[in-house]
Protein backbone atom coordinates (compact mmCIF):
# COMPACT_ATOMS: atom_id res chain seq x y z
CA UNK A 1 0.00 0.00 0.00
CA UNK A 2 1.37 3.41 -0.78
CA UNK A 3 1.75 5.80 1.69
CA UNK A 4 1.09 9.24 0.61
CA UNK A 5 4.31 11.28 0.21
CA UNK A 6 2.65 14.73 0.04
CA UNK A 7 4.79 17.07 -2.05
CA UNK A 8 3.31 15.92 -5.19
CA UNK A 9 0.13 16.69 -6.89
CA UNK A 10 -2.31 13.57 -6.75
CA UNK A 11 -5.17 15.09 -8.50
CA UNK A 12 -6.77 12.43 -10.92
CA UNK A 13 -5.01 9.43 -9.60
CA UNK A 14 -7.13 6.53 -8.05
CA UNK A 15 -5.75 7.71 -4.51
CA UNK A 16 -7.20 10.84 -4.81
CA UNK A 17 -9.94 10.08 -2.08
CA UNK A 18 -6.72 9.41 0.37
CA UNK A 19 -5.56 12.68 -0.33
CA UNK A 20 -6.29 15.45 2.51
CA UNK A 21 -7.58 18.60 1.57
CA UNK A 22 -6.80 21.92 3.33
CA UNK A 23 -8.72 22.83 5.70
CA UNK A 24 -9.93 27.03 5.06
CA UNK A 25 -8.63 28.48 8.36
CA UNK A 26 -5.44 27.00 8.17
CA UNK A 27 -5.07 28.31 4.44
CA UNK A 28 -6.40 31.62 5.17
CA UNK A 29 -3.82 32.27 8.24
CA UNK A 30 -1.24 30.64 6.24
CA UNK A 31 -1.41 33.87 3.57
CA UNK A 32 -1.83 36.15 6.53
CA UNK A 33 1.62 34.82 8.56
CA UNK A 34 3.04 35.12 4.32
CA UNK A 35 1.95 38.94 4.41
CA UNK A 36 3.32 39.75 7.71
CA UNK A 37 6.33 38.36 6.94
CA UNK A 38 6.58 40.15 3.92
CA UNK A 39 6.04 43.42 5.35
CA UNK A 40 9.18 42.65 7.80
CA UNK A 41 11.28 43.12 4.94
CA UNK A 42 9.34 45.77 2.97
CA UNK A 43 9.46 48.09 5.13
CA UNK A 44 10.02 46.86 8.33
CA UNK A 45 13.97 45.71 8.05
CA UNK A 46 14.35 48.73 4.91
CA UNK A 47 13.61 51.42 7.80
CA UNK A 48 15.13 49.78 10.92
CA UNK A 49 18.46 49.66 8.92
CA UNK A 50 17.51 52.63 6.64
CA UNK A 51 17.54 55.28 10.23
CA UNK A 52 20.93 53.38 11.68
CA UNK A 53 22.65 55.16 8.60
CA UNK A 54 23.65 58.45 8.02
CA UNK A 55 21.50 60.90 5.59
CA UNK A 56 23.37 60.44 2.57
CA UNK A 57 23.14 56.31 2.57
CA UNK A 58 19.51 56.40 3.34
CA UNK A 59 18.84 55.16 0.25
CA UNK A 60 21.22 53.36 -0.49
CA UNK A 61 20.04 50.77 2.84
CA UNK A 62 16.33 51.18 1.33
CA UNK A 63 17.18 50.39 -2.45
CA UNK A 64 19.91 47.18 -1.57
CA UNK A 65 16.79 45.53 1.17
CA UNK A 66 13.96 46.27 -1.81
CA UNK A 67 16.10 44.74 -4.22
CA UNK A 68 17.50 41.68 -2.58
CA UNK A 69 13.84 40.76 -1.80
CA UNK A 70 12.72 41.50 -5.06
CA UNK A 71 15.75 39.29 -6.27
CA UNK A 72 15.51 36.79 -3.89
CA UNK A 73 11.92 36.43 -4.69
CA UNK A 74 12.47 35.52 -8.72
CA UNK A 75 15.29 32.64 -7.67
CA UNK A 76 13.12 31.38 -5.40
CA UNK A 77 10.40 30.58 -7.83
CA UNK A 78 12.91 29.49 -10.42
CA UNK A 79 15.00 27.12 -8.62
CA UNK A 80 15.34 28.04 -5.20
CA UNK A 81 12.15 26.43 -4.07
CA UNK A 82 12.78 23.40 -5.56
CA UNK A 83 16.59 22.91 -4.51
CA UNK A 84 15.38 23.80 -0.94
CA UNK A 85 11.96 21.88 -0.56
CA UNK A 86 12.50 18.53 -2.67
CA UNK A 87 13.63 15.54 -2.59
CA UNK A 88 17.84 15.20 -3.40
CA UNK A 89 20.40 14.05 -0.87
CA UNK A 90 20.98 15.31 2.95
CA UNK A 91 22.01 18.93 1.32
CA UNK A 92 20.42 19.70 -1.68
CA UNK A 93 17.51 19.21 -2.99
CA UNK A 94 16.30 18.47 -6.72
CA UNK A 95 15.70 20.03 -9.62
CA UNK A 96 11.79 18.46 -9.94
CA UNK A 97 9.99 21.92 -8.97
CA UNK A 98 12.05 24.03 -11.22
CA UNK A 99 9.66 27.18 -12.01
CA UNK A 100 7.36 25.35 -9.83
CA UNK A 101 6.51 22.69 -12.15
CA UNK A 102 3.70 20.49 -11.32
CA UNK A 103 2.56 22.58 -8.58
CA UNK A 104 -0.96 23.17 -9.42
CA UNK A 105 -3.86 24.99 -7.08
CA UNK A 106 -4.95 21.42 -5.82
CA UNK A 107 -1.28 20.66 -4.42
CA UNK A 108 -0.66 20.15 -0.76
CA UNK A 109 1.75 20.71 1.54
CA UNK A 110 2.58 18.79 4.77
CA UNK A 111 2.73 20.33 8.36
CA UNK A 112 3.32 18.69 11.35
CA UNK A 113 0.11 17.15 12.32
CA UNK A 114 -1.10 13.83 10.64
CA UNK A 115 -3.59 14.10 8.16
CA UNK A 116 -3.49 18.33 7.90
CA UNK A 117 -2.52 19.97 4.54
CA UNK A 118 -1.99 23.57 3.41
CA UNK A 119 -1.74 24.38 -0.33
CA UNK A 120 1.46 23.92 -1.98
CA UNK A 121 1.25 27.16 -3.36
CA UNK A 122 0.81 28.69 -0.29
CA UNK A 123 3.91 26.88 1.74
CA UNK A 124 5.87 27.79 -1.53
CA UNK A 125 5.39 31.79 -0.56
CA UNK A 126 5.39 31.63 2.89
CA UNK A 127 9.42 29.91 2.76
CA UNK A 128 9.62 32.49 -0.17
CA UNK A 129 9.94 35.20 2.14
CA UNK A 130 12.12 33.34 4.72
CA UNK A 131 14.36 33.05 1.73
CA UNK A 132 13.84 36.60 1.01
CA UNK A 133 14.40 38.64 4.38
CA UNK A 134 17.74 36.01 5.48
CA UNK A 135 20.07 37.41 2.98
CA UNK A 136 18.62 40.91 3.40
CA UNK A 137 20.07 40.54 6.69
CA UNK A 138 23.22 40.80 5.92
CA UNK A 139 22.95 43.91 4.09
CA UNK A 140 23.83 45.69 7.48
CA UNK A 141 27.27 44.29 7.77
CA UNK A 142 28.66 45.94 4.96
CA UNK A 143 26.41 49.41 4.67
CA UNK A 144 27.32 52.68 3.49
CA UNK A 145 30.38 51.34 1.55
CA UNK A 146 30.22 48.00 -0.95
CA UNK A 147 29.28 48.54 -4.58
CA UNK A 148 25.45 47.60 -5.33
CA UNK A 149 26.23 45.31 -8.20
CA UNK A 150 28.68 43.40 -6.02
CA UNK A 151 25.86 42.78 -3.33
CA UNK A 152 23.45 41.39 -6.16
CA UNK A 153 26.26 39.42 -7.18
CA UNK A 154 26.97 38.17 -3.63
CA UNK A 155 23.55 37.81 -2.65
CA UNK A 156 22.64 35.65 -5.53
CA UNK A 157 25.62 33.35 -4.78
CA UNK A 158 25.14 33.12 -1.23
CA UNK A 159 21.27 32.52 -1.59
CA UNK A 160 21.86 29.69 -3.87
CA UNK A 161 24.84 27.69 -1.96
CA UNK A 162 24.35 28.86 1.37
CA UNK A 163 20.32 29.28 2.39
CA UNK A 164 19.29 26.86 0.23
CA UNK A 165 21.42 23.98 1.75
CA UNK A 166 20.58 25.44 5.16
CA UNK A 167 16.92 25.50 4.89
CA UNK A 168 17.13 22.03 3.17
CA UNK A 169 19.20 20.94 5.84
CA UNK A 170 17.04 21.73 8.41
CA UNK A 171 13.98 21.72 7.38
CA UNK A 172 13.31 18.98 4.76
CA UNK A 173 11.64 15.94 5.80
CA UNK A 174 8.91 13.61 4.33
CA UNK A 175 6.23 14.94 6.41
CA UNK A 176 4.18 13.39 9.35
CA UNK A 177 1.76 10.81 7.49
CA UNK A 178 5.01 9.22 6.16
CA UNK A 179 6.18 7.80 9.85
CA UNK A 180 3.58 4.97 9.98
CA UNK A 181 5.94 2.49 11.54
CA UNK A 182 9.34 2.03 13.07
CA UNK A 183 10.40 0.38 9.21
CA UNK A 184 8.52 3.70 7.72
CA UNK A 185 10.14 5.90 9.85
CA UNK A 186 13.41 4.89 8.91
CA UNK A 187 13.01 5.30 5.39
CA UNK A 188 11.31 8.71 6.24
CA UNK A 189 14.19 10.24 7.84
CA UNK A 190 16.85 8.87 5.21
CA UNK A 191 15.62 11.50 2.73
CA UNK A 192 15.27 14.22 5.47
CA UNK A 193 17.90 17.07 5.22
CA UNK A 194 21.17 16.68 7.22
CA UNK A 195 20.38 18.53 10.09
CA UNK A 196 17.26 17.34 10.40
CA UNK A 197 18.30 14.22 10.91
CA UNK A 198 20.72 15.08 13.27
CA UNK A 199 18.00 15.49 15.46
CA UNK A 200 18.59 19.56 15.47
CA UNK A 201 14.83 21.71 16.41
CA UNK A 202 14.75 24.95 15.17
CA UNK A 203 10.98 26.11 14.77
CA UNK A 204 11.44 29.12 12.44
CA UNK A 205 15.20 29.28 11.51
CA UNK A 206 17.53 30.08 14.16
CA UNK A 207 19.92 28.41 12.22
CA UNK A 208 18.86 29.02 9.18
CA UNK A 209 18.17 32.58 8.80
CA UNK A 210 20.07 34.37 12.02
CA UNK A 211 23.28 32.53 12.91
CA UNK A 212 23.75 31.83 8.57
CA UNK A 213 23.05 35.66 8.04
CA UNK A 214 25.14 36.82 10.67
CA UNK A 215 28.08 34.47 9.87
CA UNK A 216 28.10 35.90 5.89
CA UNK A 217 27.79 39.67 7.61
CA UNK A 218 30.22 38.90 9.97
CA UNK A 219 33.09 37.66 6.91
CA UNK A 220 31.70 40.32 4.53
CA UNK A 221 32.47 43.68 7.67
CA UNK A 222 36.21 41.86 7.36
CA UNK A 223 36.56 41.30 3.88
CA UNK A 224 34.93 44.72 2.46
CA UNK A 225 36.68 46.46 5.39
CA UNK A 226 35.93 49.15 7.71
CA UNK A 227 34.00 52.73 6.83
CA UNK A 228 36.91 55.37 6.20
CA UNK A 229 36.94 57.45 9.06
CA UNK A 230 35.83 54.66 11.55
CA UNK A 231 36.44 55.43 15.00
CA UNK A 232 37.59 59.08 14.18
CA UNK A 233 34.53 60.52 12.57
CA UNK A 234 30.99 60.47 13.39
CA UNK A 235 28.85 57.92 11.68
CA UNK A 236 25.44 58.24 14.45
CA UNK A 237 21.89 56.96 13.17
CA UNK A 238 20.37 59.47 11.01
CA UNK A 239 16.79 58.90 12.54
CA UNK A 240 16.42 56.60 15.36
CA UNK A 241 12.36 56.81 14.42
CA UNK A 242 12.70 55.65 11.75
CA UNK A 243 14.31 52.71 13.11
CA UNK A 244 11.65 52.07 15.87
CA UNK A 245 9.23 52.31 12.95
CA UNK A 246 11.32 49.29 11.46
CA UNK A 247 11.73 47.50 14.70
CA UNK A 248 7.92 47.47 15.46
CA UNK A 249 7.01 46.24 11.75
CA UNK A 250 9.49 43.99 12.82
CA UNK A 251 8.06 42.89 15.78
CA UNK A 252 4.61 42.50 14.62
CA UNK A 253 5.41 40.83 11.36
CA UNK A 254 7.60 38.29 13.37
CA UNK A 255 4.30 36.64 14.47
CA UNK A 256 3.79 35.42 11.34
CA UNK A 257 7.77 34.31 11.07
CA UNK A 258 7.29 32.66 14.56
CA UNK A 259 3.80 31.42 14.79
CA UNK A 260 3.43 30.85 10.91
CA UNK A 261 5.91 28.48 10.89
CA UNK A 262 3.45 26.28 12.61
CA UNK A 263 1.76 25.69 9.20
CA UNK A 264 -1.19 25.66 10.79
CA UNK A 265 -3.81 27.35 13.35
CA UNK A 266 -3.95 25.71 16.16
CA UNK A 267 -2.83 25.84 20.01
CA UNK A 268 0.85 25.20 18.92
CA UNK A 269 0.39 28.54 17.00
CA UNK A 270 -0.85 30.21 20.03
CA UNK A 271 1.92 29.16 22.22
CA UNK A 272 4.44 29.93 19.38
CA UNK A 273 2.47 33.11 19.06
CA UNK A 274 3.02 33.96 22.98
CA UNK A 275 6.44 32.84 23.52
CA UNK A 276 7.50 35.68 21.17
CA UNK A 277 5.19 38.78 22.72
CA UNK A 278 6.77 36.89 26.28
CA UNK A 279 10.87 36.96 25.17
CA UNK A 280 10.40 40.11 22.85
CA UNK A 281 8.98 42.51 25.47
CA UNK A 282 11.82 41.21 28.39
CA UNK A 283 14.65 41.10 25.77
CA UNK A 284 13.82 45.19 25.27
CA UNK A 285 13.25 45.35 28.85
CA UNK A 286 16.48 43.45 30.04
CA UNK A 287 18.95 45.32 27.55
CA UNK A 288 17.21 48.83 28.34
CA UNK A 289 17.71 47.76 32.13
CA UNK A 290 21.36 46.58 31.77
CA UNK A 291 22.11 49.75 29.45
CA UNK A 292 20.96 52.10 32.08
CA UNK A 293 22.90 50.57 35.06
CA UNK A 294 26.05 50.47 32.70
CA UNK A 295 26.26 53.52 30.32
CA UNK A 296 23.76 55.92 32.70
CA UNK A 297 20.52 56.26 30.60
CA UNK A 298 18.33 53.53 28.87
CA UNK A 299 17.79 54.79 25.31
CA UNK A 300 14.97 54.07 22.41
CA UNK A 301 18.23 52.42 19.84
CA UNK A 302 18.71 50.13 22.94
CA UNK A 303 14.87 48.93 23.49
CA UNK A 304 15.01 48.55 19.61
CA UNK A 305 18.03 46.60 19.89
CA UNK A 306 16.80 44.53 22.80
CA UNK A 307 13.65 44.00 21.29
CA UNK A 308 15.48 42.33 18.12
CA UNK A 309 17.86 40.17 20.02
CA UNK A 310 14.60 38.58 22.19
CA UNK A 311 13.38 38.39 18.47
CA UNK A 312 16.44 36.28 17.10
CA UNK A 313 16.69 34.20 19.97
CA UNK A 314 12.90 33.02 20.41
CA UNK A 315 12.85 32.31 16.12
CA UNK A 316 14.58 29.16 16.96
CA UNK A 317 12.38 28.17 20.18
CA UNK A 318 9.32 29.71 19.80
CA UNK A 319 7.15 26.08 18.85
CA UNK A 320 9.26 24.36 21.38
CA UNK A 321 9.56 26.22 24.48
CA UNK A 322 6.77 26.90 27.39
CA UNK A 323 6.15 30.87 28.50
CA UNK A 324 8.63 30.41 31.43
CA UNK A 325 11.40 29.01 29.13
CA UNK A 326 10.25 31.90 26.64
CA UNK A 327 10.68 35.06 29.18
CA UNK A 328 14.29 32.96 30.57
CA UNK A 329 15.57 33.30 26.71
CA UNK A 330 14.25 36.97 26.10
CA UNK A 331 15.93 38.39 29.68
CA UNK A 332 19.34 36.59 28.34
CA UNK A 333 19.01 37.57 24.91
CA UNK A 334 18.65 41.41 25.73
CA UNK A 335 21.60 41.47 28.33
CA UNK A 336 23.74 38.76 26.16
CA UNK A 337 23.57 40.50 22.59
CA UNK A 338 24.01 43.83 24.46
CA UNK A 339 27.78 42.44 25.16
CA UNK A 340 27.19 41.44 21.52
CA UNK A 341 27.94 45.26 20.19
CA UNK A 342 29.47 46.31 22.58
CA UNK A 343 32.29 44.11 24.58
CA UNK A 344 32.47 41.20 21.79
CA UNK A 345 32.59 43.31 18.55
CA UNK A 346 35.59 45.49 19.89
CA UNK A 347 36.81 42.27 20.54
CA UNK A 348 36.47 41.19 16.94
CA UNK A 349 37.79 44.17 15.34
CA UNK A 350 35.20 44.36 12.22
CA UNK A 351 33.10 47.14 11.28
CA UNK A 352 29.81 45.23 11.56
CA UNK A 353 27.72 48.57 10.55
CA UNK A 354 24.64 47.77 12.24
CA UNK A 355 25.69 45.11 14.34
CA UNK A 356 24.28 42.42 11.96
CA UNK A 357 26.53 39.44 13.66
CA UNK A 358 26.25 41.40 17.19
CA UNK A 359 22.03 41.08 17.44
CA UNK A 360 21.35 37.95 14.70
CA UNK A 361 24.48 35.79 15.19
CA UNK A 362 24.71 36.07 19.04
CA UNK A 363 21.24 35.80 19.46
CA UNK A 364 20.82 33.01 17.06
CA UNK A 365 23.59 30.83 18.82
CA UNK A 366 22.09 31.74 22.32
CA UNK A 367 18.71 30.54 20.94
CA UNK A 368 19.74 27.52 19.20
CA UNK A 369 21.01 26.22 22.31
CA UNK A 370 18.63 27.58 24.90
CA UNK A 371 15.69 25.77 22.76
CA UNK A 372 17.56 22.49 23.53
CA UNK A 373 17.63 22.84 27.27
CA UNK A 374 14.08 24.55 27.51
CA UNK A 375 11.77 21.99 25.00
CA UNK A 376 12.25 19.58 27.65
CA UNK A 377 8.47 19.14 29.35
CA UNK A 378 10.17 18.98 32.43
CA UNK A 379 10.67 22.83 32.42
CA UNK A 380 7.55 23.79 30.71
CA UNK A 381 8.58 22.63 26.72
CA UNK A 382 6.60 20.78 24.27
CA UNK A 383 9.34 18.20 24.49
CA UNK A 384 9.81 16.56 20.69
CA UNK A 385 7.04 14.19 19.10
CA UNK A 386 7.39 10.52 18.15
CA UNK A 387 5.53 10.10 14.77
CA UNK A 388 5.43 6.23 14.98
CA UNK A 389 4.46 6.00 18.70
CA UNK A 390 2.25 9.01 18.60
CA UNK A 391 3.22 10.71 21.39
CA UNK A 392 5.73 13.27 22.88
CA UNK A 393 9.07 11.11 23.53
CA UNK A 394 11.06 10.93 26.69
CA UNK A 395 13.79 14.42 26.54
CA UNK A 396 16.92 14.00 26.76
CA UNK A 397 18.44 17.28 27.46
CA UNK A 398 22.24 16.12 26.16
CA UNK A 399 21.25 14.37 23.43
CA UNK A 400 19.27 17.44 22.41
CA UNK A 401 22.07 19.61 22.55
CA UNK A 402 24.59 17.15 20.59
CA UNK A 403 21.74 18.21 18.32
CA UNK A 404 21.87 21.92 18.52
CA UNK A 405 25.11 22.22 18.66
CA UNK A 406 25.40 19.89 15.42
CA UNK A 407 22.91 22.26 13.96
CA UNK A 408 25.44 26.04 15.47
CA UNK A 409 28.81 24.05 13.84
CA UNK A 410 26.78 23.32 10.79
CA UNK A 411 25.73 26.66 10.27
CA UNK A 412 29.07 28.49 11.56
CA UNK A 413 31.23 26.59 8.97
CA UNK A 414 28.65 26.08 6.07
CA UNK A 415 28.13 29.77 6.05
CA UNK A 416 31.53 30.53 6.87
CA UNK A 417 32.63 28.75 3.95
CA UNK A 418 30.30 30.05 1.23
CA UNK A 419 30.37 33.73 2.23
CA UNK A 420 34.62 33.58 2.09
CA UNK A 421 34.35 32.23 -1.50
CA UNK A 422 31.66 34.35 -2.71
CA UNK A 423 33.10 37.76 -1.58
CA UNK A 424 36.18 36.60 -3.00
CA UNK A 425 35.27 35.51 -5.81
CA UNK A 426 32.94 38.68 -6.40
CA UNK A 427 35.90 40.80 -5.38
CA UNK A 428 37.84 39.42 -8.28
CA UNK A 429 35.49 40.03 -10.90
CA UNK A 430 33.48 42.94 -9.94
CA UNK A 431 35.31 44.20 -6.69
CA UNK A 432 33.93 45.34 -3.62
CA UNK A 433 33.99 48.17 -2.39
CA UNK A 434 33.13 51.69 -3.70
CA UNK A 435 36.10 54.41 -4.49
CA UNK A 436 36.86 56.58 -1.34
CA UNK A 437 35.51 59.44 -2.92
CA UNK A 438 31.91 57.79 -3.55
CA UNK A 439 31.84 56.55 -0.60
CA UNK A 440 32.76 60.26 1.30
CA UNK A 441 30.03 61.97 -0.81
CA UNK A 442 27.40 59.15 -0.08
CA UNK A 443 26.13 55.84 -2.01
CA UNK A 444 23.37 57.46 -2.91
CA UNK A 445 23.78 59.86 -5.29
CA UNK A 446 26.82 58.46 -6.34
CA UNK A 447 25.50 54.72 -6.99
CA UNK A 448 21.58 55.53 -7.30
CA UNK A 449 21.59 59.10 -8.43
CA UNK A 450 19.21 60.25 -5.79
CA UNK A 451 19.18 61.74 -2.93
CA UNK A 452 16.87 61.01 0.29
CA UNK A 453 16.63 64.64 2.05
CA UNK A 454 16.06 67.86 0.56
CA UNK A 455 16.63 70.70 2.80
CA UNK B 1 18.99 107.62 -6.58
CA UNK B 2 22.46 107.74 -5.47
CA UNK B 3 25.34 105.03 -6.78
CA UNK B 4 26.17 102.56 -4.78
CA UNK B 5 29.70 104.16 -4.30
CA UNK B 6 28.16 107.38 -3.28
CA UNK B 7 29.19 108.21 0.77
CA UNK B 8 25.84 107.79 3.01
CA UNK B 9 25.13 108.25 6.84
CA UNK B 10 27.24 105.52 8.86
CA UNK B 11 25.51 102.38 9.45
CA UNK B 12 26.07 99.29 11.32
CA UNK B 13 25.94 95.76 10.81
CA UNK B 14 25.24 93.43 13.91
CA UNK B 15 25.35 89.95 13.77
CA UNK B 16 24.04 88.39 17.65
CA UNK B 17 25.00 84.59 18.32
CA UNK B 18 22.05 83.71 20.79
CA UNK B 19 20.69 80.62 22.17
CA UNK B 20 17.44 79.43 20.03
CA UNK B 21 15.12 79.44 22.33
CA UNK B 22 15.84 83.29 22.55
CA UNK B 23 14.70 84.42 19.05
CA UNK B 24 11.62 85.59 19.49
CA UNK B 25 12.34 87.22 22.64
CA UNK B 26 15.16 88.96 20.57
CA UNK B 27 13.01 89.65 17.27
CA UNK B 28 10.13 91.85 19.27
CA UNK B 29 13.00 93.50 21.10
CA UNK B 30 14.21 94.87 18.03
CA UNK B 31 11.14 95.38 15.89
CA UNK B 32 9.62 97.66 18.93
CA UNK B 33 12.67 99.76 18.83
CA UNK B 34 12.24 100.07 15.08
CA UNK B 35 14.66 97.42 13.38
CA UNK B 36 12.73 96.54 10.36
CA UNK B 37 14.51 93.38 9.10
CA UNK B 38 16.51 91.01 10.47
CA UNK B 39 18.32 87.61 8.92
CA UNK B 40 18.39 84.18 11.11
CA UNK B 41 20.37 81.48 10.44
CA UNK B 42 20.54 78.44 12.42
CA UNK B 43 24.21 77.68 13.34
CA UNK B 44 26.04 75.50 15.24
CA UNK B 45 29.24 76.65 17.81
CA UNK B 46 30.84 76.57 20.99
CA UNK B 47 32.67 78.46 23.38
CA UNK B 48 32.95 77.97 27.33
CA UNK B 49 29.41 75.86 27.52
CA UNK B 50 30.22 72.12 27.18
CA UNK B 51 28.25 70.13 24.92
CA UNK B 52 26.95 66.51 25.66
CA UNK B 53 27.52 62.69 24.94
CA UNK B 54 25.38 60.65 23.05
CA UNK B 55 25.67 57.04 22.92
CA UNK B 56 24.67 54.25 19.77
CA UNK B 57 25.18 50.94 20.83
CA UNK B 58 28.72 50.47 21.15
CA UNK B 59 29.50 53.23 19.76
CA UNK B 60 29.79 57.05 21.48
CA UNK B 61 30.34 60.38 20.15
CA UNK B 62 30.90 63.21 22.23
CA UNK B 63 28.90 66.31 20.49
CA UNK B 64 30.93 70.25 21.27
CA UNK B 65 29.14 71.64 18.82
CA UNK B 66 25.70 73.41 20.43
CA UNK B 67 22.99 74.67 18.25
CA UNK B 68 22.79 78.56 18.18
CA UNK B 69 20.79 80.88 16.11
CA UNK B 70 22.29 84.04 14.67
CA UNK B 71 20.69 87.24 14.00
CA UNK B 72 22.15 89.56 11.66
CA UNK B 73 20.37 93.78 10.98
CA UNK B 74 21.64 96.40 9.23
CA UNK B 75 20.95 99.54 11.06
CA UNK B 76 21.66 102.95 11.20
CA UNK B 77 24.51 104.30 13.23
CA UNK B 78 22.63 106.48 15.89
CA UNK B 79 21.02 103.27 16.81
CA UNK B 80 23.44 101.13 17.38
CA UNK B 81 23.84 101.31 21.61
CA UNK B 82 19.81 100.84 21.78
CA UNK B 83 20.18 97.52 19.57
CA UNK B 84 22.87 96.53 21.52
CA UNK B 85 21.27 96.91 24.61
CA UNK B 86 17.86 95.23 23.55
CA UNK B 87 19.48 91.80 22.26
CA UNK B 88 21.71 91.66 25.19
CA UNK B 89 18.39 92.41 27.65
CA UNK B 90 16.26 89.29 25.66
CA UNK B 91 18.77 87.04 25.14
CA UNK B 92 20.92 87.50 28.43
CA UNK B 93 19.82 84.28 30.86
CA UNK B 94 23.12 84.32 33.23
CA UNK B 95 24.05 80.73 32.33
CA UNK B 96 26.85 80.08 29.95
CA UNK B 97 26.23 80.09 26.51
CA UNK B 98 24.19 83.20 26.09
CA UNK B 99 26.17 84.29 23.27
CA UNK B 100 27.78 87.15 21.65
CA UNK B 101 27.06 90.11 19.70
CA UNK B 102 30.02 91.50 17.26
CA UNK B 103 29.28 95.23 15.63
CA UNK B 104 30.95 95.99 11.77
CA UNK B 105 30.80 99.20 9.76
CA UNK B 106 28.44 98.68 7.31
CA UNK B 107 30.15 100.49 4.13
CA UNK B 108 27.05 100.23 1.86
CA UNK B 109 23.75 98.47 1.51
CA UNK B 110 21.09 98.29 -1.38
CA UNK B 111 17.63 97.83 -1.65
CA UNK B 112 17.04 95.01 -4.34
CA UNK B 113 13.69 96.18 -6.03
CA UNK B 114 14.30 99.78 -6.18
CA UNK B 115 18.22 100.37 -6.11
CA UNK B 116 17.70 102.57 -3.05
CA UNK B 117 20.85 103.01 -1.13
CA UNK B 118 22.50 103.73 2.02
CA UNK B 119 19.88 104.80 5.03
CA UNK B 120 17.06 104.72 2.72
CA UNK B 121 17.53 100.69 2.21
CA UNK B 122 17.73 99.91 6.07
Amino acid sequence: MLFVVLFVNFAGTAFAADVPVPDKGDTAWMIVATLLVALMTIPGLALFYGGLVRTKNMLSVLMQVFTVFSLCMVLWVVYGYSLAFTEGNAFFGGFSKILLSGVTVDSVAATFSKGVVIPEFVYIFFQATFAAITPALILGAFAERMKFSAVLAFITLWFTFAYLPMAHMVWFWAGPDAYTDADAATKAGAIAGFLFQKGAIDFAGGTVVHINAAIAGLIGAFMVGKRVGYGRESMAPHSLTMTMIGASLLWVGWFGFNAGSNLEATGLAALAFGNTMTATAAAALSWMFTEWVLKGKPSMLGAASGAVAGLVAITPACGWVGIGGALVIGLAAGVVCLWGVNGLKRLLGADDALDVFGVHGVGGILGALLTGIFANPDLGGVGVYDYVANQVADYSTSAQMISQLWGVGTTVIWSGLVSIIAYKLVDMVIGLRVSEDEEREGLDTTSHGESAYKY
Amino acid sequence: MQGIRSREQPMKFVTAIIKPYKLNEVREALTSIGVQGVTVTEVKGFGRQKGHTEIYRGAEYVIEFLPKIKIEAAIPSDLLEQVVAAIKKAAQTGQIGDGKIFVFDLEQVMRIRTGETGSDAI
